[in-house]
């Protein structure tokens, strides 16, 4: 377990406040950052696509922050959750299009709907470890499109044609557009989410999640209740990725079965290794790097091809494959581990 | 009663199929205890080489010999340069790059040879016999080819010294170099069997499911609750999994359809076969990990 051992250092510099950042000035920086884009939308600076862009990968960042809570901290890989998040989109869907509900009210449902099924997929996996905890997840990220495309759900899915959403306008008559009003929104729900993220792995929960990964028999030992203690990990974190996916359904106006095959789950997991399995800012990066694949990689390899010379068309999933490979020798950690021991060693 | 004996049939022959693919999955498993999730992108990428050598104008048999030595190399390759490295690291290390191998392979097929599905040629002789109806001479020959590799297979494990050599190192790697056996090409030579297998299976399968880059992301589900099925350390176990999941998988959809008829209430059907498969693995998993043919293997910890 190398690369998952030599990650506690790190995570222990993420949770812990720096002693000379108080939590309200680290707030207020992360409030600014925030503000950022918001304040160049309303300068005419950004258009309202690149704010999509923006809010896209923060949604991004939620989703592979659940996936960081399981794989990460509690040790168990999966290959399948843009299931969950396809759970969550659906959910927002159905209930803003054939119940009227309010968008907010979506969140909170899509958690408690992700809660339940993960917690259920979580209690057969308890049985299971390593490449066979893989396996399962792989089957069920493969099986999702035939699941949603399931003929006595359709009165409620739409089947294969999917579901078109409106953008929920600014309330109050402020003065944002529709994509700037999700931004905040996004932001919002992802600050939330993060800082309740950090305040569990700080707590008792936490360290047992931690604990299991480390030292399962150990941790049983010490009267951690080692089965609870997974499954709940595994509902928590389709909450989060449930949540990512009902709000990627509201701001992208669209669910369709096909928006949710197995290549949304590898992005996920990507983006979790990516930006750094046992992190929580290696989670935004993940985000950020998840969106800025799926837009811009296309752009990326014609280039690369037309600039190398070479004699077929690259396709991105090729840059995809070798730059996930090469990663796993040359920074284990994700880019938030590399960048932290790139640190350790510049201070020392 | 007729339309039975022809699901069954044609399950059986599906069957053959998994039962290639799980056997490769399982060669790869009993030689470096890992489950390759670019396995079935592999075989793909095998079939295209295969497609392009017939139509380059060799004969069927020689394109699949050379394809599957080509394999055997590259399987061989990725193992030696690819995976060594990452020897002894966690498995998150090892699934990861189990997934940008599958990227690769997958995308690189649809550069090179594009993403409009192509005809694959069969090639056993098109002839009627007795009880054709109910299966094809295709797909006789793909179950024929299927026990024929498995007995081969076994053969090589259990009469030559190399297979021996093979199992020792899997089995017990300090003790196999003690007495002289090379552990590490042991490994690549798993991982170059595999491919090769993974190659003639591809070949199989083509004719029945045309080729395409996305032709094996089901059948290795398929495979994989196969190999599961039959206990993932046990080739022979692996290729009759293989068959039961192909039967089991025709039979489901066939009921579904007859008490769709029956009784006007759908249940299940051909759409809902990728389920079928899930619900496999899940049960198999949770129920009887080690298969219905494998033995428990006791972990000292």
């Amino acid at each position: 377990m190398a690369t998952i051992d030599t990650t506690a250092p790190i995570s222990a510099a993420v949770t812990a406040p720096k002693p000379a950042l108080s939590n309200m000035a680290g707030l207020a920086i992360i409030v600014g950052l925030a503000a950022l884009p918001v304040i160049g939308a309303q300068l005419g600076l950004l258009s309202n696509f690149t704010i999509l862009q923006i809010s896209l990968m923060v949604v991004y960042a939620i989703a592979v922050l659940g996936l960081n809570l399981l794989t990460g901290f509690n040790g168990q890989i999966s290959l399948g959750h843009g299931a969950f998040f396809a759970v969550g989109a659906y959910c927002a869907a159905i209930l803003i299009d054939r119940y009227n509900a309010n968008y907010l009210l979506t969140l909170p449902v899509a958690a408690i709907v992700c809660f339940v099924i993960g917690y259920l997929f979580g209690l057969p996996a308890l049985r299971l470890e390593g490449h066979y905890l893989a396996l399962a997840t792989f089957g069920l990220a493969i099986a999702v499109p035939q699941m949603l495309k399931y003929r006595h759900l359709e009165p409620l899915t739409n089947g294969v044609q999917g579901i078109n959403l409106i953008k929920p306008d600014a309330p109050f008559g402020l003065p944002f557009s529709g994509d700037v009003w999700m931004y905040i929104i996004v932001v919002i729900v992802a600050i939330i989410m993060f800082w309740l993220a950090r305040n569990l792995l700080d707590s008792r929960v936490g360290r047992a999640m931690r604990a299991i990964r480390d030292q399962p028999l150990a941790a049983d030992t010490m009267g951690i209740n080692t089965a609870r203690t997974k499954a709940v990990t595994f509902g928590v974190s389709a909450i989060y990725v449930g949540i990512a996916g009902a709000l990627h359904a509201i701001i992208f106006e669209f669910v369709s079965p096909d928006s949710f095959r197995f290549e949304l789950s590898v992005a996920i997991l990507v983006g979790a290794v990516v930006g750094g399995i046992a992190s929580l800012p290696g989670a935004l990066i993940g985000g950020i790097f998840v969106q800025v694949i799926e837009k811009y990689a296309d752009a990326l390899t014609k280039k690369l091809t037309n600039t190398m010379h070479l004699p077929i068309e690259l396709e991105p999933w090729t840059i995809y494959g070798i730059a996930l490979i090469a990663l796993m020798y040359l920074m284990p950690n994700g880019i938030a581990g590399g960048l932290a021991s790139l640190w350790r060693k510049v201070r020392h | 009663m007729e339309q039975f004996i022809q699901q069954v049939a044609s399950g059986l022959a599906n069957g053959a199929i998994y039962a290639c693919v799980a056997l490769a999955l399982v060669m790869i498993f009993v030689a470096t205890d890992h489950l390759n999730f670019a396995q079935g992108e592999m075989a793909m990428f095998s079939t295209y080489l295969t497609w392009q050598l017939i139509q380059w104008g060799l004969n069927f048999w020689v394109a699949l010999a050379f394809s599957a030595g080509l394999s055997f190399l590259i399987g061989i390759i990725i193992e030696r340069f690819i995976l060594r490295p990452l020897h002894g690291a966690p498995v998150l290390s090892n699934v990861v790059v189990f997934i940008g191998l599958l990227a690769i392979f997958h995308s690189l097929a649809g550069a090179i040879w594009s993403h409009t599905i192509k005809a694959f040629p069969s090639p056993f002789p098109n002839v009627t016999f007795a009880g054709s109806g109910y299966i094809g001479p295709h797909q006789i020959g793909m179950i024929a080819v299927s026990l024929l590799l498995l007995f081969a297979l076994f053969a090589f494990f259990r009469f030559t010294s190399l297979g021996l050599a093979m199992r020792a190192a899997a089995q017990n790697p300090a003790s196999a170099r003690l007495v002289g056996v090379r552990v590490d090409w042991m490994l690549a030579l798993g991982w170059g069997l595999a491919a090769a297998i993974g190659a003639i299976a591809g070949a199989m399968v083509a004719p029945a499911v045309y080729l395409e880059p996305n032709m094996m992301a089901s059948i290795l589900l398929y495979g994989f609750a196969g190999a599961l099925v039959g206990g993932i350390a046990n080739p022979a176990g692996a290729v009759a999994g293989g068959f039961l999941v192909g039967v089991l998988e025709n039979l489901v959809a066939y009921f579904g359809n007859m008490l769709e008829k029956a009784t006007g209430l759908y249940v299940v059907g051909n759409g809902e076969k990728l389920m079928v498969a899930l619900a496999i693995v899940i049960a198999i998993l949770t129920l009887k990990p080690n298969g219905l043919f494998g033995r428990t293997i006791v972990k000292r910890v």
